[in-house]
């Protein structure tokens, strides 16, 4: 009955598929709108972080004396003061301690906190600690930690996080923290049939996410309650693993999340929040933890990666079959690791019809800073190798790259991998709209080329999501959604999904940031997961909303409901029309209460669509073209094509904004980011002045986004996430957009010297003797 | 040590003592509680922390408080309410150029400056000149579209003008 109305034409696209304004633009370009590092708690203390500057020594002793008798000082933290607590925490592995335990496995590893009345004062107080270590043997590479006898980062017991779907966690072997892989098909026989087979071993940088805003914790642990204000994407997720660390009640855990200043993954799951709710704790007030850029950066960063792949495929250009086996690096914390290495895993063949795969995919421990989640793991760290073998298929038979794919490429309900749900998007019409954008066949000049990539990631994680809505007796609309506005625009969609659900502009609805106190439990806000799963509660709970007005409607105007008509914020039939303030007023006698709706998504039951996971595969495709500058090799994107197929545009502006931000960091990845380490562990480029993200002048002069609405996302009106796919496409188109120019790369980033190398040497042993000449 | 200083900051009035070490990022936020200066690299490089000192764009977590003995101060607090704000916020707004917000006032204030310096003119040279402010959401794109956007508006050209 209800889904008639919902069908009413007058109601549909009054509040989707259009450009609203976000509703946070005004506060934000106004400079009020308040981040973490804004908030100042009565009594706020200043908290200060002494970082280990090894990055694998046993902890002899800490001398914290100097420290606690300066002046300002109120309490400084180390691992002594968290004996009667059992201090472990990881979402995938609880192997990292709240603060060193004994012992430092990364540089940059916390040891000691001082809370302080001033940030000068902690910070000064810092230097008064005397730190004594005996330093141990270092495995700061993937090299050096899977050599035979490597020394071990970690030698307890593997324990368990609070992550699931990533099966039974393996026995530790060596540094090796988690295994993942499939194989399907008889690989030999493949192999043996082959005309071609493309071989190579590829790297991959560590990158840094660099949200604006770094890392910001404000924690209050007051008798058996904890507030926390912070910058994370996963306020639920927080909550829980701070109600195990302080062996406190759910309920007595509150987590409330202001406006962050960028994620893009590095605020997922659990950063600063247990140490400040520690040195709170000890300081018996509320402390800000707020991170330096360069201790964010060791708090998370992408995993660095090498791989080897082989792919064989028909003298006609059919693919065959790809073994690929990587190792990611973690750092020395797991963090997200394994689901980061299970997504690379998935993302290995790539999305074509194999006869058979062999995927082996690796999580290392080393003594570096951990590694977590970055926009589109996984896919962006296996897109652009699996690609640039396809590509490197085509040119050895002579075919068209944008043909084999068409070729080879799975069609709709397709298996991506055994287990999973089918392929729920149109792959080749993606392919064909971004090489229509790109001028494919037109020609170019020799040192230009074009390349194009297409790939799939795992999209939805836990399709756990909650929300209220309550419509007041003014006619206006609260959206309760635990989903995190990290700039990607949730609110505003949140905002919109209701709107069209209830017949209002988008201007009467309301949706506030996270309180777990009050706000519904939302999973997580990451994997392109809101507008779909999130988005899919707002849209259940505004209809519970709806239903009871309607049943109001029906005894107010002595109207059956399939007469009624939604429209505006009012309910008209039989002639007359009533506003959905009269119907409150009508429903309780008064100009008071309110209307609330729940709605709630879960794997199994609701609103269904999320039975199998993942809740969606997110395409990743996208074009890019290149001129290298041989003299110097300098690659400089000249165009880029993206799409964005969302089933359904919620906001079509925020879906195309969100596409050219990927694309903008992709371009950083694949070109010039790249975090470097020391054999010891150390972080050279911690810095902004040595470690570059994309400037305006990086902008490509040509972008174009098509967005795809097919309406196959299992999210409401048919759409389904976005925002990550362009990320994982860029790296990889870029790396083909090079090689059609003339250059093959096979590590990341594209620095001018490693092409202009590669360049060197591909032009063979004359060129090799003048560069020699000109070396001495 | 201290130092007394005397400027104008959005326009009014400011006398009083500043600590020697003091940032003109810290002495806008803590002392007189304007938070749209945002700290990010604190190595002047990503210019989250502009504002704008005697009309041009400058890294307030680089530049020392008492430095400003004898200037005129422009925040993002200062220059809401006037023209030009609302005729860029607009702008900002149309083209979807505000993401997760952290250097938007920054972006705005340099923005301005160009603006009434008759720089906003073709993309190249906007890029050039607003190199120095970073954004990690947007790409860019939807910035530069907006400020191109108002380059070349009628009420934008009336502005500069008048100014």
């Amino acid at each position: 009955m209800m889904t008639q109305l919902l069908e009413q034409p007058t109601k549909l696209s009054t509040a989707i598929g259009i450009n609203v304004d976000r509703a946070d633009a005004r506060d934000k370009l106004a400079g009020s709108a308040e981040y973490t590092g804004d908030l100042h708690p009565p009594s706020m203390l200043f908290g200060a972080v002494l970082r280990s500057q090894y990055a694998h020594a046993e902890i002899e002793s800490v001398d914290t004396s100097g420290a606690e008798a300066m002046d300002g000082v109120i309490a400084v933290l180390t691992g002594d003061d968290l004996m009667d607590l059992d201090p472990y925490y990881g979402h995938a592995l609880r192997d990292r301690p709240i603060i060193a335990m004994g012992k430092v496995r990364f540089v940059g590893e916390p040891v000691a906190v001082v809370a302080a009345k001033s940030q000068a004062i902690a910070e000064a107080a810092l230097s008064a600690i005397d730190v004594s270590y005996r330093v141990l043997p270092i495995a700061a590479t993937l090299d050096r930690a899977l050599a035979p006898g490597a020394p071990l980062v970690h030698e307890g017991p593997v324990r368990p996080g609070l992550a699931h779907g990533l099966g039974k966690l393996p026995e530790r072997e060596g540094n090796i923290c988690y295994r993942y892989g499939f194989s399907v098909g008889d690989m030999e026989a493949v192999f043996s049939r082959a005309a071609v087979v493309v071989d190579g071993e590829y790297v991959f940088p560590a990158v840094y996410q660099y949200s604006m805003e770094t890392h910001t914790t404000v924690a209050h642990h007051r008798g058996r309650e904890i507030t926390i204000w912070s910058s994370c994407q996963h306020p639920f997720l927080v909550r829980q693993e701070i109600s195990e660390l302080f062996e406190v009640p759910l309920d007595d855990v509150r987590v409330i999340v202001p406006y962050l200043g960028g994620g893009f993954g590095s605020k997922s799951y659990t950063k600063m929040e247990p140490l400040a709710v520690a040195i709170s704790r000890k300081a018996g007030l509320p402390v800000r933890i707020m991170n330096r850029v360069d201790e964010s950066m060791v708090t998370t960063r992408r995993h660095n990666m090498k791989c080897r792949m082989r792919t064989a495929a028909s003298a006609e250009g059919q693919l065959l079959g790809r073994v690929v086996e990587m190792w990611l690096d973690t750092g020395a914390y797991a963090d997200n690791g394994p689901r980061v290495t299970a997504t690379a895993g998935d993302a290995g063949p790539g999305p074509y019809r194999w006869e058979a795969v062999d995927v082996k995919a690796q999580c290392v421990y080393t003594n570096t800073s951990p590694a977590g989640s970055y926009r589109a793991f996984g896919a962006t760290h296996l897109q652009w190798i699996g690609e640039s073998q396809v590509d490197e298929v085509a040119r050895r038979l002579g075919l068209d790259r944008v043909e084999i794919r068409r070729a080879n490429l799975l069609a709709r309900g397709g298996q991506v991998r055994p287990g999973a749900k089918g392929l729920d998007a149109d792959l080749v019409g993606d392919v064909e709209e971004v090489a229509a954008a790109l001028d494919w066949s037109a020609p170019r000049p020799s040192n230009r080329g074009v390349g194009l990539s297409v790939g799939l990631l795992a999209a939805g994680a836990h399709p756990v999501s909650m929300a209220t809505v309550r419509l007041g007796a003014d006619g206006g609309v609260t959206v309760l959604v635990g989903t995190t506005e990290l700039g990607q625009g949730a609110r505003t969609v949140m905002g919109q999904i209701a709107a069209e659900v209830l017949g209002l502009p988008p201007s009467r609805i309301v949706v506030r940031g996270t309180d777990t106190s009050y706000t519904p439990y939302d999973r997580s806000t990451g994997a392109s997961r809101s507008t779909t799963v999130a988005g899919k509660a707002v849209e259940e709970a505004a209809a519970q909303v709806l239903e009871e007005l309607i049943e109001t409607a029906e005894t107010t105007l002595g109207v059956a409901r399939d007469e009624l008509v939604v429209s505006e914020g009012r309910i008209s039939g039989g002639g007359t029309a009533v506003t959905y303030e009269e119907l409150i007023e009508r429903r309780f006698g008064l100009k008071g209460g309110e209307l609330i709706g729940q709605g709630h998504v879960g794997p199994r039951g609701g609103s269904g669509g999320f039975a199998d996971g993942p809740v969606f595969w997110e395409v990743c495709v996208g074009g890019a073209e290149v001129e290298v500058e041989p003299e110097t090799g300098v690659v400089t994107v000249l165009r880029i094509s993206t799409v964005a197929d969302v089933g359904r545009a919620i906001n079509p502006l925020l879906v195309r904004r969100q596409d050219e931000g990927a694309v903008l960091q992709g371009i950083g990845n694949a070109l010039f980011e790249e975090m470097r380490f020391s054999d010891e562990g150390l972080l050279l480029n911690d810095t902004l002045l040595d470690y570059r993200i994309p400037s305006f002048e990086d902008l490509p002069a040509s972008m174009s986004c098509t967005i795809v609405e097919n309406q196959d996302g299992p999210g409401p009106f048919g759409a389904k996430g976005c925002g990550e796919g362009a990320f994982a496409a860029m790296p990889a188109a870029i790396v083909n957009a090079l090689a059609d120019a003339g250059v093959q790369m096979t590590e990341l980033p594209l620095t001018p010297e490693r092409v202009w190398k590669k360049i060197q040497s591909q032009q063979g042993i004359s060129k090799n003797h003048s560069t020699e000449e000109v070396d001495q | 040590m201290s130092t007394v200083i005397t400027a104008t900051i959005n326009g009014r009035a400011f006398r009083g003592e500043v600590e020697d070490h003091e940032l003109l990022l810290d002495f806008l936020r803590e002392d007189l509680g304007l938070i749209g200066a945002r700290q990010s690299c604190e190595v002047e490089v990503c210019g989250s922390c502009t504002v704008l000192v005697d009309g041009l764009p400058v890294s307030s977590c680089c530049y020392l408080a008492c430095d400003l003995d004898g200037k005129v101060v422009e925040t993002i607090e200062g220059l809401v309410g006037t023209p030009f704000h609302e005729v860029l916020s607009d702008a900002f707004v149309r083209h979807g150029a505000v993401q997760c917000g952290y250097c938007t006032p920054a972006m705005v204030l340099t923005a301005k400056s160009l603006f009434f310096d008759d720089l906003l003119k073709d993309e190249e040279s906007v890029k050039k000149a607003m190199r120095g402010n970073l954004c990690r959401c947007t790409g860019y794109r939807a910035i530069l579209d907006a400020l191109m956007d108002i380059a070349a508006s009628e009420p934008t050209v009336e502005l500069r003008a008048q100014a």
